[in-house]
């Protein structure tokens, strides 16, 4: 079963005014458990929208959205205890850190959720513990820290509530290459250990590239596509033309694809056009070349 | 591009203060930096968080000046507190956030700001708004509020700030961090146009690396010093180097990094998309 | 919710009384709120209101936005109307009970909802048609010589400005913190007082947070931008004071003239 479900999802923003605009329009999709899933898409395609319905922090104008089968506005409030199920970390969530210590910053969603405090403490430290947070760094100011320190800090305050669904907003963004290398392995080592389902709302499709299973390609507030990382990649052509950025590496192998250079699988990643051109040339030429792949 | 030197670093140092245990303990960001930076260039600045690389942007404008060392902009020593002003017209800095650089509700008010400050003339003024406006391509919403803009709207609303004064050099700060990628493209055009149609000499620090293989020069700064200054293509041509202080190149640059690491003989210093294509053409097609 | 209020607010336009000039506007705003207090009759009173009623059609604004501002202070306006009703002696002209209203009940308070009402809809009409930079343009000139007493009439309007720049981008930065926490499982809602003022620590410190880094990041940028105080500052806008600002003036005055000579005739 799907973890999440949304069916004929659409959310119009200030109906009846002269401002009304439709943010997200009629979309169906499923979620399954364990993925790492991309959510792309230029600014305005309704991806942000999107996502906030996922934890009911929006209810959708009309369509349902169903987490583990049930349909969290099938009372009058949403789903109880839905927002520590689906943990949703917003664009630059080191603006939502108040508390004196990183320890009690990353405790206060755990206990909104009223665990008793030896609870508490193992939720803290074993997300502490995946995101490379120190002991030392716990009993500090989380104000002290430096930016890259003050993200982790952050999302680790929402992985504290041990959702079974974890969606980020752009959780790179403002970030420096080796800041947003850290935050992305973690974020998959976090998925692996705890094999929670992970959404990533991105405008890299390079990182997506490495780090996305299945990548759901919003537009204009619809849903362009929802599919394997490869075949999404398939439709480069289209993607760019929606103005989003489509890695070089794709840009190279449409070209050469053009001038009858032609691979039998999509490619989108340097590690993985390096193993098909080394592969490409050995078997043109009979000979090994490289072996240490 | 002309000889005259627009920013130039000699032994720059500088060091913040900060108290502990109630001795003042200095942290040296800046340690002997010399950049000579040339009237009419186009540079690119990289180097990871904490590199020196703001703290040195900071300098070219006097909002700090050196603890030891000497930075001349236009000429000027910028510890020279009596020509402070003419610093700042003619070096005018762009940073990360547009949101926290628009004083004014009103987009034109905005644009006016600085030159209101320098005391032009209002009729001086509204030609020089008017034509910077029209420079960013924002010359329609002269009237609107900033605050409903896009983040690379906002971002050339302060561009267009700043070459209102007619500086001869802009120096932006990760002017394209927080934007989307439509906002970056935008605002990395307005640049480029402003250096090539314009000749505003330009330091562009970034985190992009598909920016700065865009740019004339690449100057990589790590731990308060310059490790690497040249052309792009040559920068980039350290690929181990760059990964080991924690910054990347571009995707091309790295393919053929590691092709070559096999045994293939491909132009280490290809930067560009389309370089690669015509590489990878030839030892693919060769038979 | 708070930005269904229109009280304030500005709409663009270029009308007569748009283009006049925002000092002046100021002026005869002042002018027109000296008319309803100085007349006591309701024959003085109409003056005043027809000076209002021709300056909003001057406006043309549609009448529809007064209607829709004067909204959420109708509630107001009734319950003290109906004290005014009550609370006055004079000839009852109803009784029931231990409610009567008398004839100077009723005067009084229809007098008073004509005064209050001009009066909103007199100092709307100056918002809706004054743009709010031009407004703290003119309060900074208006003011400008108090700056012989050492008053500081820049670093004021440069408070303002500044102030109506970021009001949008905080109140956005407030939305955005709110469903921050809430998605940590924050509840605005529910609990007793002291539990809802103690949820509202984890929006009010980051909120504090981010207004000192904007401040400081702002100050940066306005010195790099040759920011000195109001020292040698030129202006953008100039200010033309033109025929048509000073005919508005006198208009006003005429009208003020009309209403003191009414109330000392019927006197």
């Amino acid at each position: 079963m799907a973890i999440l479900r949304t069916e004929n999802l659409t959310y119009i923003y200030g109906e009846g005014t002269p401002f009304q605009k439709t943010a997200v329009d009629n979309v169906t999709l499923e979620i399954q458990k364990g993925e790492i899933i991309g959510v792309i898409g230029h600014t305005g395609s309704g991806k942000s929208t999107l996502i906030q319905h996922f934890n009911g922090l929006l209810k959708p104008t009309s369509g349902k959205v169903f987490f583990n089968g049930v349909d969290i506005w099938a009372g009058k409030k949403v789903l109880p205890d839905l927002r520590f199920k689906v943990g949703l970390v917003f664009q630059y969530p080191e603006y939502q850190i108040f508390e004196e210590t990183v320890y009690k910053d990353i405790a206060y969603g755990p206990s909104n959720m009223k665990l008793d405090k030896d609870e508490i403490k193992r939720c803290v430290t074993e997300t502490a513990d995946i995101l490379g947070i120190t002991s030392d760094m716990l009993n500090r100011s989380p104000f002290e820290l430096s930016g890259g320190q003050k993200r982790r800090v952050a999302i680790a305050g929402v992985m504290a509530m041990r959702p079974e669904v974890l969606i980020l907003d752009e959780p790179t963004a403002g970030l420096d290459p080796r800041g947003r290398y850290t935050i992305l392995e973690l974020i998959k080592k976090y998925n692996k250990t705890t094999g929670c389902t992970v959404l990533i709302v991105s405008h890299s499709m390079e990182d997506m590239a490495e780090y996305a299973q299945r990548i759901i390609v919003m537009n204009q507030s619809g849903l362009f596509c929802f599919d394997k990382t490869a075949d999404v990649f398939a439709r480069s052509e289209e993607i760019s033309q929606m103005g989003l950025d489509v890695p070089q590496i794709t840009k190279v192998f449409n070209e050469l694809k053009k001038s009858g250079i032609v691979f039998d699988d999509e490619i989108y990643t340097v590690r993985y056009a390096k193993e098909k051109i080394l592969e490409y040339i050995s078997r043109r030429d009979g000979t090994g070349l490289c072996s240490k792949i | 591009m002309s000889d005259e030197s627009i920013i130039s670093a000699q032994e720059l140092r500088f060091s913040y203060g900060s108290p502990d245990d109630g001795k003042i303990v200095l942290d040296e960001v800046l340690k002997g930096i010399n950049i000579n930076i040339r009237s009419g260039e186009f540079v690119a600045v990289l180097g990871h968080n904490g590199s020196g690389k703001s703290t040195f942007a900071k300098h070219t404008n006097a909002i700090l000046t050196p603890s030891s060392g000497k930075i001349y902009v236009i000429g000027i020593d910028t510890k020279d507190e009596n020509r402070i002003f003419d610093i700042r017209q003619n070096v005018g800095m762009v940073f990360q956030n547009p949101d926290n650089q628009i004083v004014a509700a009103i987009v034109e008010e905005d644009v006016a700001f600085a030159l209101e400050n320098i005391g032009i003339p209002s009729d001086e003024m509204r030609k020089r708004v008017d034509e910077a406006l029209k420079t960013v391509n924002m010359y329609e919403y002269r009237e609107h509020s900033p605050h409903k803009l896009s983040g690379g709207q906002k971002q050339r609303i302060t561009i267009a700030g700043i070459i209102a004064m007619r500086p001869k050099c802009i120096v932006l700060d990760e002017p394209t961090a927080m934007l989307d990628p439509a906002g970056r493209r935008d605002v990395i055009e307005t640049i480029k146009m402003l250096n090539r149609q314009y000749g505003i000499t330009v330091v562009l620090i970034t985190h992009y690396m598909d920016e700065a293989a865009k740019t004339d020069r690449v100057i990589v700064m790590d731990s308060g010093t310059v490790i690497l200054d040249d052309i792009p293509s040559q920068v980039f041509s350290n690929v181990e180097l760059l990964k080991k202080i924690g910054l990347n190149v571009p995707q091309v640059t790295e393919l053929v990094y590691e092709l070559n690491k096999c045994g293939l003989n491909l132009d280490s210093h290809i930067i560009t998309e389309e370089e690669c294509v015509n590489a990878l053409k030839t030892i693919l097609k060769e038979e | 919710m708070l930005k269904d209020i229109t009280i304030g607010q500005y709409f663009p336009g270029n009308s007569i009384i748009h283009r006049l000039d925002a000092r002046f506007k100021i002026i005869i705003t002042i002018i027109f709120i000296i008319m309803l207090f100085v007349a006591d009759g309701f024959a003085s009173i109409i003056i005043g209101v027809i000076f209002m009623i021709m300056s909003y059609i001057l406006t043309r604004i549609p009448v529809k936005l007064m209607f829709k501002s004067l909204r959420p202070v109708i509630p107001i306006l009734f319950f003290t109307a109906v004290l005014n009703v009550f609370f006055y002696e004079g000839d009852v002209i109803f009784h029931l009970w231990f409610i009567k209203i008398t004839d100077e009940g009723v005067k009084n308070a229809s007098f008073m909802l004509i005064r209050v009402i001009s009066l909103i809809v007199g100092s709307s009409i100056l918002t809706y048609t004054t743009s709010p930079v031009a407004l703290t343009d003119a309060i900074e000139r208006l003011m400008s010589p108090l700056k012989k007493f050492k008053f500081p009439v820049h670093e004021i309007a440069m408070m303002m400005t500044i102030a109506l720049r970021f009001i949008p981008t905080l109140i956005e930065e407030t939305d955005k913190i709110i469903s921050a926490q809430k998605a940590r499982g924050a509840d605005f809602e529910n609990g007793n007082l002291k539990q809802r003022i103690s949820a509202v620590i984890p929006v009010i410190i980051p909120l504090f947070v981010s207004a000192f880094k904007r401040a400081e990041e702002l100050a940066i940028a306005m010195e790099c931008r040759c920011y000195h105080g109001g020292e040698g500052r030129t202006r953008l806008r100039k200010s033309q004071i033109k025929i048509s600002d000073f005919t508005a003036l006198a208009c006003s005055i005429a009208f003020l003239a009309g209403i003191i000579t009414t109330d000392y005739l019927l006197k």
